[in-house]
């Protein structure tokens, strides 16, 4: 009998996964079966860009299985639930699979209903739009299109969410659009977040704040929404704050598959309680969560999710073979952010260090620059969708390291004193 | 990282002064971090603060609003009023513990 690996999910970890594994395991002792109810694979990073007419809708989607190799098997239907002492997992099919290792990476979704008043058939995708999913992307194009001009909100409902840094950006790219369209005077923009700001991280929050004052962008920051009242378009706060909008551009919250709830295997939010250097269950040693599906407190992000996957093929080998897992993951981010006008920023960071100034990938030569505007890396966001297709999914070698690197980064030292103060 | 004194003790604390090393908080120096960002603590106060410093030991995270709802029991409209305005901010400065925050 072959030992049966499964990988529920066949996005962009669940993908990673399964090229990495069957090329290092032994095909007569091992078989792959990826489960996927739906054959649509989103290239993610273009839904933030689509609804500024950089994508057409097409060149977002292509067929999940054309990424699978061809010695693996792909079962086209949803997970019911799995019965992790029995090592079993109930398929919405009706039947059963038995598994030796299994890895959950079915992703995070955008969940309105969380949130009293935001999916309501009145307002949902009338006035209020997200735009992480295809539907929601497509939807807002049009209602940017349509914009006469009013109160544009955009909102983070609560964290974490997939792409931490995407809203931010959509705030960017939109005083841009409305400024090309010679209407930005009658476009109010408001960034709202349940953050402390903006940015939250000392060397961000120094360099980066004049991104939003220089754009005239209004932040409103602590604001953990409560409900929102679809026939006024008001967004009303837990402490009573109240913010009327015209279009509301929203990340609602981001949960991860019913299915894993149910199974006793999630947190709060659904996320898979795994160790965060080798995304390992904390309770079964024979279940790994990757990608956005696990509960490790590094963005929800397909940067992240490539460096895991990377480290993890080489810890799965260890362990299948009762080996020490010794390839431990730091939390390693790396993002492009749009700046609008054709710029954009990189950043580079991991769970201990922020994202600092430098260059990337080569230290001191780059050719990106860290942390600052410029044409180049709004080029590289382009140049990646490329790679992602026929490089990154099909596990080919990138030449950018799974571990963060220090090499030519700016320390920054902090000289102010300690004074505090949590009301600023 | 600075040193500062709280409570007649050498305290670490980052450049925002939250505490950086979890074992040197005690009720004495989070009654002192309270009385700075002006929260009179009540037993309310101080079981989420509690809730919190029990979470971390397990979690190596910082629980988020969230979480104190729906695992320390506490509301999320009762921590608004509880530690206004910022509560998910200032019950972390008063545990000891790392603010939430995002990638940037």
């Amino acid at each position: 009998m072959k030992n049966k690996l499964v990988v529920l999910g066949g996005g962009t970890a669940g993908t990673m996964v399964v090229n990495k594994l069957y090329k290092k395991l032994d095909k007569r002792d091992w078989s792959i079966t990826v489960i996927d109810k739906d054959n649509n694979h989103l290239y993610q990073p273009g839904l933030l860009l689509l609804p500024f007419g950089v994508y057409t809708p097409e060149e977002l989607v292509k067929d999940k299985d054309r990424f699978f190799p061809k010695g693996v098997e792909y079962r086209r239907t949803g997970v019911d639930q799995i019965v992790p002492e029995k090592n079993q997992i109930f398929l919405d099919d009706g039947q059963v699979v038995i598994y030796d290792q299994l890895v959950i990476a079915t992703g995070t979704t955008p969940r309105p209903d969380q949130t009293p008043g935001m999916d309501d058939p009145a307002v949902w995708r009338k006035s209020i739009f997200d735009f992480y999913t295809f539907e929601g992307s497509v939807a807002l194009k049009e209602a940017l299109d349509n914009f006469a001009g009013g109160k544009l909100v955009v909102h983070i409902s609560e964290m974490p969410i997939k792409c931490p840094v995407a809203p931010l950006e959509f705030a960017f790219l939109a005083d841009a659009y409305f400024n090309e369209k010679k209407m930005r005077e009658k476009v109010q923009i408001t960034y709202v977040t349940p953050l402390e700001g903006a940015f939250t991280k000392p060397v961000c929050s120094r360099q980066l704040s004049y991104m939003l004052t220089d754009r005239h962008i209004a932040l409103e920051p602590d604001f953990v929404i409560e409900h929102i009242d679809p026939e006024t378009k008001v967004m009303v706060s837990m402490d009573e704050r109240e913010i009327p909008f015209d279009l509301l551009v929203t990340v609602p919250v981001n949960m991860g598959a019913d299915f894993i709830g149910r199974s006793g295997l999630g947190d709060d939010l659904n996320y898979v309680p795994v160790s965060k250097e080798t995304f390992l269950s904390k309770k079964y040693d024979n279940i790994f969560a990757l990608g956005d599906a696990s509960d490790i407190p590094a963005s929800k992000a397909g940067s992240v999710a490539h460096f895991a996957v990377d480290l993890f093929a080489e810890n799965f080998m260890q362990h299948i073979h009762g080996r020490h897992m010794t390839h431990n993951f730091d939390g390693h981010a790396n993002c492009f952010i749009e700046s609008g006008n054709g710029k954009g920023l990189l950043i580079d960071f991991n769970y201990q260090v922020e994202p600092l100034s430098g260059m990337f990938p080569i230290p001191l030569v780059g050719p990106f620059p860290l942390l600052k505007e410029s044409r180049l890396n709004h080029l590289g966001k382009l140049a990646f969708r490329w790679i992602y297709w026929n490089l990154l999914l099909k596990a080919r070698w990138i030449p950018i390291p799974s571990l963060m690197s220090m090499k030519g980064k700016k320390q920054v030292e902090i000289k102010k004193g300690v004074e505090v103060d949590a009301n600023h | 990282m600075p040193i500062i004194e709280i409570a007649g003790k050498p305290i670490n604390v980052n450049e925002e002064g939250f505490l950086t090393v979890y074992d040197e908080w005690n009720e004495e120096i989070a009654k002192e971090l309270a009385k700075q960002i002006e929260i009179p603590m009540t037993d309310e106060h101080w079981k989420i603060i509690k809730f919190l410093r029990e979470d971390f030991k397990v979690q190596g995270e910082t629980a988020t609003s969230r979480r104190v709802q729906t695992v320390g029991g506490v509301p999320v409209k009762e921590q608004f009023a509880l530690f206004p305005k910022k509560p998910a901010k200032k019950m972390a400065y008063i545990a000891g513990l790392p603010k939430p925050k995002g990638c940037v």
